[in-house]
């Protein structure tokens, strides 16, 4: 794949806090308009790797370049192409719903801020809520709220840390149509999840962070192979995602021993 | 600088003034502890204290109104500390847009609520009998004085906000700053205390500035007095925001 239809590059990136080795060598690269998924358990480092992307964390070694633009050298640029929903949602409790969405898009130059706000919070299921303040919403409601923010001004790239954390069934699956809308219009997207069939239901390629460094990465398929599907059963049927990921991360920790 | 910066400025404060406008209990907080301090040495203490001046309110008032900035100013380190523990701090700073513009939007924010303190408690001062034949100019340099003061120990406040592992930690650094009136010429003469605390009360910031305020509401000749309160206020601006400015770069690093 030649690098300009690379969205994101990733190489030998590290980043320890104090002792703490947190990335010892990350490699992968995510092309444009598809949706990367990033899966690890708890303190992987999946939300390090997301910062540092998003230039708010230095990395100790290694590149990484978003849109063409290096993380160290060129910050500003690569600021101008994404979008980041961190972990947490990350709003103005004070504020209105609608006065969020209308500060980012004056932030971010919007022309017609007010009608910008108001198509996304109609989108969002937030149009009865838009004119109350943010703390009396529910965490479903702000969660929905950061993620609308994220999209004003139509970043090139969004990443998205755990986007579906704390919402319920429904809320996740008009996360999943959102994600893929934004893919389908050219976005590319870059998820973090600890959900294995969310993986499996929208990202084009996984990558598997384990230890400090991405064990496996490919299309459910290619990971599908990596696992022995024969295993003698009543009915025959592909190892999920689930188990894929639980064969490796065990394979792993018997290596290490 | 530049007009990115600007703009983004003008989002940010107004961001932080509605902040205000939603907390006016933050307001009435600030103004209402000096507003009491100012009653309770009038008609408690007054009688008591010889200031050598028939007017007591006018004594007292230039203290009252460093007593209200200093504790205005702990609002602003709360505020930029629930920025940070929001994560809407680190949202801004993914964003393209001058990443200064997120501390200036508090800074002046703080400006804006401080002058709207002032404001009242001039206001009940003139109530309980505080009275200056000040033409404009003076008006403009007490004004001038006070906005200085109040930008030097707003930078403080965002060291402390910036660097804060607690809410209550936030807004802990004022105390002292409200302290310091106490042991200066704002309530008493300096001539009154005993040796090493007069020494202290005479060559700390506070009393220069003091003096300055009611010399110039007074009518009277400043001096040199006004440059000593000046070159403080303006000294501690520098050096706050130097070292606001290394908090910053630590936290972003
Ligand atoms: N600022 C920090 N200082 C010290 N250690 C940190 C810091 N941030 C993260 N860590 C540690 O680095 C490791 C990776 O953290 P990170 O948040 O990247 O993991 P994660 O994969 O996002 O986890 P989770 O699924 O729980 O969100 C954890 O052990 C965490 O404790
Ligand atoms: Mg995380």
């Amino acid at each position: 794949m030649d690098e300009t239809s690379l969205a994101i590059q990733v190489h030998g990136l590290q980043k320890s806090y104090g002792k703490l080795r947190v990335l010892k060598g990350v490699d992968f690269d995510v092309a444009r308009g598809s949706i990367f998924a990033l899966l690890g358990s708890n303190g992987a480092g999946k939300t390090t790797i997301v910062r540092i992307l998003s230039t708010l964390l230095k990395p100790d070694d290694g590149t990484a370049r978003v849109d063409g633009f290096d993380v160290l050298s060129q910050p500003a640029r690569v600021r101008e192409s994404i979008s980041l929903t961190g972990q947490f949602a990350a709003v103005d409790e004070i504020l209105t719903g609608r006065e969020n969405l209308v500060m980012i898009a004056e932030l971010r130059h919007v022309k017609g801020t007010g009608a910008v706000a108001d198509e996304l919070l109609e989108r969002f299921g937030l149009a009865e809520a838009g004119g109350r303040r943010v703390s009396t919403y529910s965490g479903g409601m702000r969660r929905r709220l950061d993620i609308a923010m994220s999209l004003i001004g139509s970043p090139r790239i969004i990443f998205l840390d755990e986007p579906t954390n704390g919402l319920d069934p429904e809320g996740r699956i008009d996360v999943w149509q959102v994600v893929q809308g934004l893919a389908d219009g050219g976005t590319t997207v870059l998820l973090t999840t600890q959900y294995l069939d969310e993986a499996e239901k929208l990202a084009d390629r996984i990558a598997i962070l384990h230890d400090g460094t991405i064990i496996v990465s490919g299309t459910l398929e290619e990971l599908r192979k990596l696992v022995p599907p024969a295993k003698v059963e009543y009915v025959e049927r592909q190892p999920t995602l689930e188990e894929i990921f639980l064969a490796i991360v065990g394979r792993d920790k018997k290596e290490q021993r | 600088m530049n007009t990115q910066f600007f703009s983004d400025t003008t989002v940010m404060t107004r961001r932080s003034l509605r902040h205000i406008s939603r907390s006016m209990d933050t307001i009435i907080t600030v103004t209402i502890m000096p507003i009491a301090m100012m009653l309770l040495f009038v008609y408690v203490l007054g009688g008591a204290i010889q200031a050598g001046t028939d007017n007591y309110v006018n004594y007292l008032l230039p203290g009252i109104l460093l007593i209200a900035i200093a504790s205005g100013i702990s609002y602003t380190a709360y505020r930029l500390f629930i920025d940070l523990q929001s994560g809407i701090f680190e949202r801004f700073h993914s964003m393209p847009i001058a990443r200064s513009s997120v501390l200036w939007g508090h800074v002046l924010t703080s400006l804006v609520s401080n002058a709207i303190s002032v404001v009242v408690i001039i206001l009940v001062g003139l109530v309980m009998g505080f009275r200056s034949s000040a033409g404009v100019p003076a008006w403009l340099a007490v004004a001038g004085i006070l906005g200085v003061f109040t930008l030097a120990l707003t930078w403080i406040a965002v060291i402390a906000g910036l660097s804060a592992t607690s809410t209550d930690g936030a807004g802990a650094f004022s105390y002292p700053l409200i302290f310091l009136p106490f042991v200066s010429s704002a309530f008493v003469p300096t001539a009154s205390m005993p040796g090493p605390v007069r020494a202290f009360a005479e060559n700390q910031p506070v009393t220069s500035i003091v003096n300055t305020i009611r010399a110039l509401f007074a009518q009277q000749p400043v001096g040199g007095e006004i440059w000593l309160a000046l070159a403080w206020c303006v000294g501690i601006l520098v050096i706050a925001y130097a070292f606001a400015m290394r908090a910053y770069r630590r936290k972003i690093a």
